[in-house]
């Protein structure tokens, strides 16, 4: 890949430092008005994510100075009456609901994938590639009405099944106990996990369709079943761009406001089980932001608002570092 | 010869439409007035904006954007009134040189989602509710609720609270009550807008309580006065100070503005709960509107205007929103209180 652009910019300079006669003044100051544009667009993007967090962290300072770094993100206490704050239960709920979703939704987007790339005839590819883009398409707000109105009841019948079975089980049941009220932890996974679906499955479906045909061809000319082909031929190949889709979904997680609000119960109580409520930082900044009427209140919801930035960093250097070292051993086991 | 005619025609468009804007521009300096602040009372300042504005051309531009932000946007000076449906305490509103004065009553109740048990057959006390939110009371058949309630056959279900998940002066009034009734409370919990709750899920808006409640069997949440009137929600009758047992009405509401000595109030600084009087619903509420002290005349008295107006004349669009209009002792009280606490009033 760096080896073409080399060529391709070698080939390239010479013609472009050529003296032309014929170009006209003014392309040449375009030329570089649009050079000192793109300059300046870039960084304004990069300035602006800098400024934000300046102003976050700024704005949070109150907080930062009563509370400090590790008592506010141990502390499960958020009371605004006694005005004692502390994040530790919804950093908890924005990492295991984000967690399910990618748990459920990752496999899926594999399978679906696999559907496009390898098994669907292809009048049938398009339209199914087109409607799980358009779950992107809605907004999330209507996920959260639909999740609040239509898939809460449903589940809600279905809770008392899953108590019934997966709850007895030692151990694992400890997550499935709870009232069948339908909204909770695992209702947030689940419609997290359908929000996040277009976005890891048309990035792998992408990557799938770019695998040398030879590649596949020879696999299946040895004999090897669809199966085989995906996990062993397409996966490997495309490993390191399957994983940045699942962070990039990953990443929308994290961020949900309004669908998680809607449907997680809004509890700040820390519980084992996934059919009780939760909260997660962004549904507690959706909730209780426009009535936050002491300084330290506000400032400690924004303090909120840097913690979150603060993981989602976190987690976008980890898949970083994930895909480095999935490199380094491809490169070595080759 | 065209490009000189489309110039041209396209300079006088620019000159129209500059006009415009700057008559736009005046007319709105002339006669608009911002406020911003409480979601809970956005209904009735629309509502009378609405109509003040056919009456006099003045318009009210109102954003709802919470408690917080009004009284944010009041004290930085950017609106000429803030909205909250929490009182401030007279000394931060003697810091920031703030007065505020109450808007309208409104009130709440409890909800519950019983098996053939009807809207208004069950009766509950302060205390009970209490109990009920601090996850003493667990199930609908505990004799504590028997007792109350005989001749009922009551569930053995498991109680599901619903609250609110946002911030919002339902909550405050709500909580302010349990806090007067249960020492409990009081000591645990406490009020304001957004509460540690010791048990229960969360419903977003009015709305979300009301939905959760009329979904989850043996769940019981509150809700506005409004949400009851739709009639989906069983609701409950309760035991207010006088030891009666009342059903929540606009009238039960105003009484309880009625009971408050609102001239010995200093800066009306007094919420609604548990108030004597026979007919006086327990939990009824309040929101207060706002001003700047070292805001022009011209701007307070713009702002005073539409409220008085709304007072005398929008007291039927009140009701039909489910807003009890003030009785004529608190407006007359807000009215001195302006001309002691700004040296003028209308």
């Amino acid at each position: 890949m760096s080896g073409s652009d080399m060529t391709f910019g070698a080939e390239l300079r010479p013609v472009s430092e050529e003296p032309k006669p014929a170009v006209r003044w003014w392309r040449l100051t375009g030329d570089s008005l649009f050079h000192a544009a793109a300059v300046f667009a870039a960084l304004i993007a990069a300035a602006a994510l800098f400024a934000t967090v300046i102003a976050i962290a700024y704005d949070s300072r109150l907080s930062i100075e009563t509370f400090g770094v590790w008592r506010f993100l141990t502390s499960s206490e958020w009371n605004p009456v006694t005005q004692t704050f502390g994040a530790f239960p919804f950093i908890i709920g924005t990492l295991v609901s984000s967690a399910i979703a990618m748990v459920l939704a990752v496999p899926v987007s594999f399978g679906v994938a696999v559907f496009i790339a390898e098994i669907a005839p292809s009048w049938i590819k398009k339209p199914i590639a087109g409607a799980i883009e358009l779950l992107a398409a809605i907004p999330s707000i209507v996920y959260g009405l639909w999740g609040l109105l239509v898939f809460a009841p449903v589940f809600s019948s279905i809770e008392p099944w899953i108590t019934q079975y997966f709850g007895a089980i030692p151990g694992i049941g400890l997550l499935f106990q709870g009232p069948p009220a339908g909204i909770g932890m695992l209702t947030a996974g689940i419609v997290l996990a359908i929000m996040v679906l277009p976005y890891t499955s048309s990035i792998m479906r992408d990557v799938f369709l770019i695998v040398p045909s030879s590649l596949r061809e020879s696999a299946y000319a040895m004999g090897a079943t669809t199966w085989e082909v995906a996990w062993d031929i397409i996966l490997p190949y495309t490993r390191s761009a399957v994983i940045g889709g699942i962070f990039l979904g990953l990443g929308r997680a994290l961020g949900e406001t309004m669908a998680v609000t809607f449907v997680i119960g809004n509890s700040n109580m820390i519980s084992p089980s996934l059919l009780m409520p939760s909260a997660t930082i962004p549904s507690v900044l959706a909730n209780e932001f426009t009535e936050a009427t002491t300084p330290l209140y506000l400032s400690s919801l924004i303090y909120l608002g840097l913690i979150l930035i603060a993981v989602t960093l976190i987690v976008r250097f980890l898949a970083v570092l994930l895909i480095r070292r999935l490199g380094r051993r491809e490169g070595a086991s080759a | 010869m065209s490009i000189v005619s489309k110039s041209r025609s396209g300079r006088r468009l620019w000159v129209a439409v500059l006009a415009l804007a700057i008559s736009g521009v005046c007319a709105a300096a002339d006669s608009t007035i911002t406020g911003a602040g409480s979601t809970w009372v956005y209904p009735l300042v629309a509502k009378w904006s609405e109509a003040y504005k056919v009456k006099t051309g003045t318009e009210v531009n109102y954003q709802s954007i919470g408690s917080g932000g009004g009284i944010a946007q009041i004290k930085a000076g950017t609106v000429a009134f803030g909205a909250s449906d929490m009182p401030l305490k007279p000394e931060d509103l003697k810091a920031a040189g703030l007065i505020q004065f109450p808007t309208a009553v409104a009130g709440e109740d409890l909800v519950y989602n019983l098996p053939g048990i009807k809207p208004g057959q069950l009766i509950f006390t302060g205390p009970l509710v209490a109990d009920i939110y601090l996850a003493k009371i667990k199930k609908w058949d505990d004799p504590a609720i028997a007792k109350l309630n005989p001749g009922v056959k009551l569930p053995n279900m498991d109680i599901t609270v619903v609250h609110r998940s946002d911030g919002s002066g339902t909550t405050f009034t709500f909580a302010n009550y349990l806090s007067k009734v249960s020492p409990e409370w009081e000591q645990k919990v406490g009020a304001d807008t957004s509460i540690a709750w010791p048990t229960g899920i969360g419903g977003k808006g009015n709305e979300g309580v009301a939905s959760y409640v009329q979904r989850i069997p043996g769940s019981i949440g509150y809700v506005e006065y409004a949400y009851i009137l739709e009639g989906h929600l069983a609701w409950a009758r309760m035991i207010n100070k006088d030891g009666k047992v009342v059903s929540p009405t606009l009238k039960g509401f105003q009484d309880a503005s009625a009971h408050v000595d609102w001239s010995k109030a200093q800066d009306f600084y007094v919420i609604l709960t548990d108030h004597k009087g026979p007919d006086t619903w327990p939990i009824s509420g309040c929101t207060w509107q706002i001003l700047r002290k070292s805001a022009s005349k011209d701007t307070n008295l713009a702002v005073m205007k539409f409220f008085y107006w709304g007072f005398e004349h929008g007291q039927g669009m009140a009701e039909s929103i489910s807003f009890g209009p003030l009785p004529p002792s608190t407006v007359a009280a807000i009215k001195a209180y302006w001309k002691n606490e700004l040296g003028y009033t209308i």
